[in-house]
């Protein structure tokens, strides 16, 4: 087996950053991979899942997108895709694209700009038509709408200057969506441009897509189509690929451990480790006493042992970091000295004993210990890390028993503050600030789940999204990290690491190494056999 | 007669509707629906849009409301649709019940036909080391955790076949589908067999200890005439009920097997359906089996009367 670490350094990444070499391309084939779960439903706007979004983002195309070849996302990798081409105007807040000629959608009919302004006036909410869910509309707190000259030329016009906004509109999680299909016939039987047709949806079974003969562009998609065979049994899915019956395995499906299984069945698979893109971290319901005590908060930080918990959940693989991701994977983490010097990162004795001073302060200690709750859902990746959390804050005087949350009620519950202490996983669409601090941080975003709002910060987030220096605006933004963090908004306990592993036969696919939401048009991809 | 046919048919109606009421109601008793989970997939709650989704599903509607749009659509045939999928639920249950059907009869031969013939020989063979053996293989059954031996059947295949034998696309031919089924069959089968196995023997051998199966010997007649003419005949009768229950309980391991070997079935289906709170299948889904066991209680009933003169219902 051929493992190859994306911890290996800057070389590793800038290798992996070439972009893939052009073999001769066989077309034909079926690419088999296994799902996990059934989705949601298949329409992306809807929905907030690698469930929904890696099986069908080769359905749609966007205006742009990531270099699917470039497993490191970012503004210089960004390439046209129903976009020829695009423009920012003097002031930078007006960006315009100027659109591909003769698309056509699954269903035979035009693309047009039309199609564009319909996509994001039903995200902005100012559509007739309307979603059940609109996970994203906080991505757009700067959009102020969409208008068209022609059919093919459509401007983004945004309140002010936001650089980022192209990554947003990259993102696997920005399809442009025909105006002449209603949003639950996108859930249910969706109609792109991309190069996948969807045939059907199973539940509990499969997905089915085919090749689309008529895409827009040359020579692609090399398969024919894409099979999904949805597994629930994660201990059935993996023996599967194992035994050759797939392709590709669902994205950072495979643990450090299973990967070492892999490993020794299947010597001849590929498995890369590459960050999961989701984060576990503390929330603490800020209302409840003593919680609404910002001393106990940065008492709960302190005694958080994080390399305990890499080395117990994942020998050693997760990352430490703060909101953003870690570098090497991500590119606008805070270096590891940086974040050396962030409360709870330091030495763990004397955080400890400062942790154990600020709850004497806050009136507990070893005769007076504070009973309490830790909330999570009922899943293993929740689980497991809440009772090591549990564990070390004993350490501060915190009796804490485990609450386990059915996943169904687990955001309501959180949405209503009905818990004390929460384990929570956190997944972010694209590695970048503009997403995870106003999605995650930013006064009133349904995601900031402790209600977290400090409006200093929430300024800053505003001047780092409209800094077009980025080399500036990494160092702001990872002064941002460094606040978050001091201010316990939400304190981060690991950065997930897992792996995907697929057969040598599969070319032209590149793991992304920092979204896991990013790369999955498959156009490029082909099969080797 | 007829007297008694008319009550037992109200009687049967009133039973379904008691079973409609107490499916519909544990259903609504267990926290969150399909609106917690949909927004729960998404990583938020908006207020305002899980309203307009409870709306739309009918979910706001008095309890009482959504009770009778549910009796009232399965009286003119229509079962709505999947809050999930958003198909007809009836396009969603059909295709399942079949395969569920199939692995179970399979799974009931396989019980049987391992389970009754190595009880005999385990009671005609007693204390000896094919006894013992076989002592050992059904307790081995009994206490093995159907999941952990389908995954060691899948773990086995793997490692000696480079194969595995789960479900990934519909199988093209009859046979095809019964090489598919069989293993897990044989997997869900093997506690049901172990235990009949093990009634079996002692069945046996409390009917081999009677009188009329010494005398039989003493009348000169062979081994397997006293054996499988004589005893077995007298000692399958308690086994057979056991068969008839270990029916009803084979759907419990089904659940398992079916997730364990991927297989499409209406087993693994339901409890997803619940975990995802899809009121209109689950509540079609589980009253469809009521109905089935009513109607099949009904159908008995009538048939004891048929066949056997002694009753007389009045």
């Amino acid at each position: 087996m051929q493992t190859r670490s994306w911890l290996a350094g800057a070389a590793l990444v800038a290798a992996l950053a070439m972009p893939i070499q052009a073999y001769a391309q066989k077309a034909g084939g079926t690419l088999r991979v296994y799902h996990r779960d059934t989705p949601p439903s298949a329409s992306i706007h809807e929905e907030a899942t690698t469930s929904t979004n890696m099986p069908f983002m080769s359905v749609y195309n966007n205006l742009v997108m990531f270099d699917q070849n470039i497993p490191k996302n970012g503004l210089e990798t960004i390439v046209p895709d129903l976009a020829e081409s695009w423009s920012w105007d003097d002031g930078k807040t007006k960006l315009t694209f100027k659109l591909r000629d003769g698309v056509k959608w699954h269903d035979g009919k035009p693309f047009t700009s039309a199609d564009v302004k319909c996509t994001w006036d039903m995200l902005l909410g100012v559509s007739t038509t309307k979603m059940r869910k609109n996970p994203r509309k906080d991505w757009y707190w700067n959009l102020k709408g969409v208008s068209v000259n022609g059919a093919n030329e459509a401007t983004f016009e945004l309140g002010q200057p936001q650089p980022s906004f192209l990554a947003l509109l990259a993102s696997g999680y920005s399809p442009v969506y025909p105006c002449h299909v209603a949003p639950k016939d996108m859930r249910t039987n969706p109609i792109g441009t991309g190069p996948f047709k969807f045939v059907e949806l199973k539940q509990n079974e499969s997905i089915k897509l085919v090749k689309n003969q008529d895409y827009w562009k040359e020579g692609r998609p090399y398969l024919d189509a894409i099979d999904w065979t949805i597994i629930k049994s994660r201990s059935t899915r993996i023996l599967a690929f194992i035994a050759d019956e797939f392709d590709l395995t669902f994205t950072t499906d495979v643990s450090i451990p299973l990967m070492k299984d892999v490993a020794a069945q299947a010597p001849h698979a590929i498995c890369e480790k590459v960050p999961t893109g989701v984060s576990t971290n503390l929330i603490v319901n800020r209302e409840a006493a003593p919680f609404d005590n910002e001393d106990v908060r940065k008492a709960m930080n302190l005694a958080i042992n994080r390399d305990e918990f890499i080395t117990i959940l994942s020998e050693g693989e997760y990352q430490k970091g703060g909101a953003m991701l870690p570098p090497p994977g991500g590119g606008w983490g805070m270096s590891a000295e940086m974040l050396a010097t962030v409360p709870g990162y330091g030495d763990k004795p004397t955080e400890i004993a400062q942790a154990q001073a600020l709850m004497q302060a806050a009136g507990f200690g070893p005769d007076k210990r504070l009973a309490a709750k830790v909330s999570t859902r009922n899943i293993a990746i929740y689980r497991d890390p809440a009772v090591i959390l549990i564990d070390q804050l004993k350490s501060i005087y915190i009796d804490a028993e485990l609450e386990v949350v059915e996943t169904s009620n687990w955001h309501a519950k959180v949405a209503r503050k009905d818990y004390q202490i929460g384990l929570n996983l956190t997944g972010v669409g694209v590695d970048d600030p503009d997403v995870n601090f106003f999605e995650n941080y930013g006064c009133g975003s349904q995601r900031n789940y402790t209600g977290y709002c400090n409006q200093e910060i929430q300024d800053l987030f505003v001047k780092q999204s409209g800094m077009t220096d980025q080399a500036e605006r990494l160092k702001l933004v990872q002064q941002i990290d460094k606040k978050l963090q001091e201010d316990v908004a939400r304190p981060l306990i690991f950065h997930g690491v897992n792996a995907t592993c697929y057969q040598p036969r599969l070319k032209g696919f590149s793991q992304m190494v920092n979204s896991s939401y990013n790369g999955w048009r498959f156009e490029d991809a082909w099969l080797d056999n | 007669m007829g007297s008694y046919i008319v009550r037992r048919f109200f009687l049967m109606l009133i039973t379904l509707i008691g079973m409609s009421i107490v499916i519909f109601a544990l259903l609504r008793l267990v926290p969150g629906n399909i609106a917690d989970i949909l927004f729960d997939s998404a990583g938020f709650v908006d207020p305002s849009e899980k309203a307009a989704l409870e709306e739309e599903l009918g979910l706001s509607d008095p309890i009482y409301v959504q009770y009778w749009d549910w009796i009232w659509g399965m009286m003119h045939g229509d079962l709505g649709y999947s809050y999930v999928s958003e198909r007809p639920t009836i396009d969603e249950i059909a295709p399942r019940i079949p395969i569920t059907a199939k692995l179970a009869v399979l799974a009931l031969f396989f019980s049987v036909v391992m389970g009754v013939p190595l009880g005999v020989i385990s009671a005609v063979k007693q204390n000896t080391p094919i006894d013992y053996a076989l002592r050992v293989l059904s307790l081995s059954g009994l206490s093995l955790p159907s999941f952990w031996l389908a995954l060691l059947i899948l773990m086995a295949f793997v490692h000696w076949f480079g194969t595995i034998p789960i479900y990934t696309s519909p199988p093209d031919t009859l046979w095809d589908e019964l090489l598919l089924y069989s293993i897990p069959a044989a997997a869900v089968g093997f506690r049901s067999s172990a235990l009949i196995m093990r009634l079996t023997r002692s069945s046996m051998l409390e009917v081999m200890r009677q009188d009329y199966i010494r005398t039989a010997r003493a009348k000169g007649a062979s081994d397997s005439t006293v054996n499988y003419s004589h005893a077995l005949s007298n000692a399958i009768l308690p086994v057979i009920t056991i068969i008839g229950i270990e029916a009803a309980f084979l759907i419990g391991g089904l659940i398992v097997t079916e997730t364990v070997f991927n297989i499409p079935g209406v087993a693994r289906f339901i409890v997803e359906a619940i975990q995802w709170r899809d009121y209109p299948i689950v509540q079609n889904l589980v009253m469809f089996i009521a109905v089935i066991v009513v109607v099949t209680n009904f159908l008995v009933d009538l048939l004891y009367v048929a066949l056997d003169p002694r009753i007389k219902y009045e």
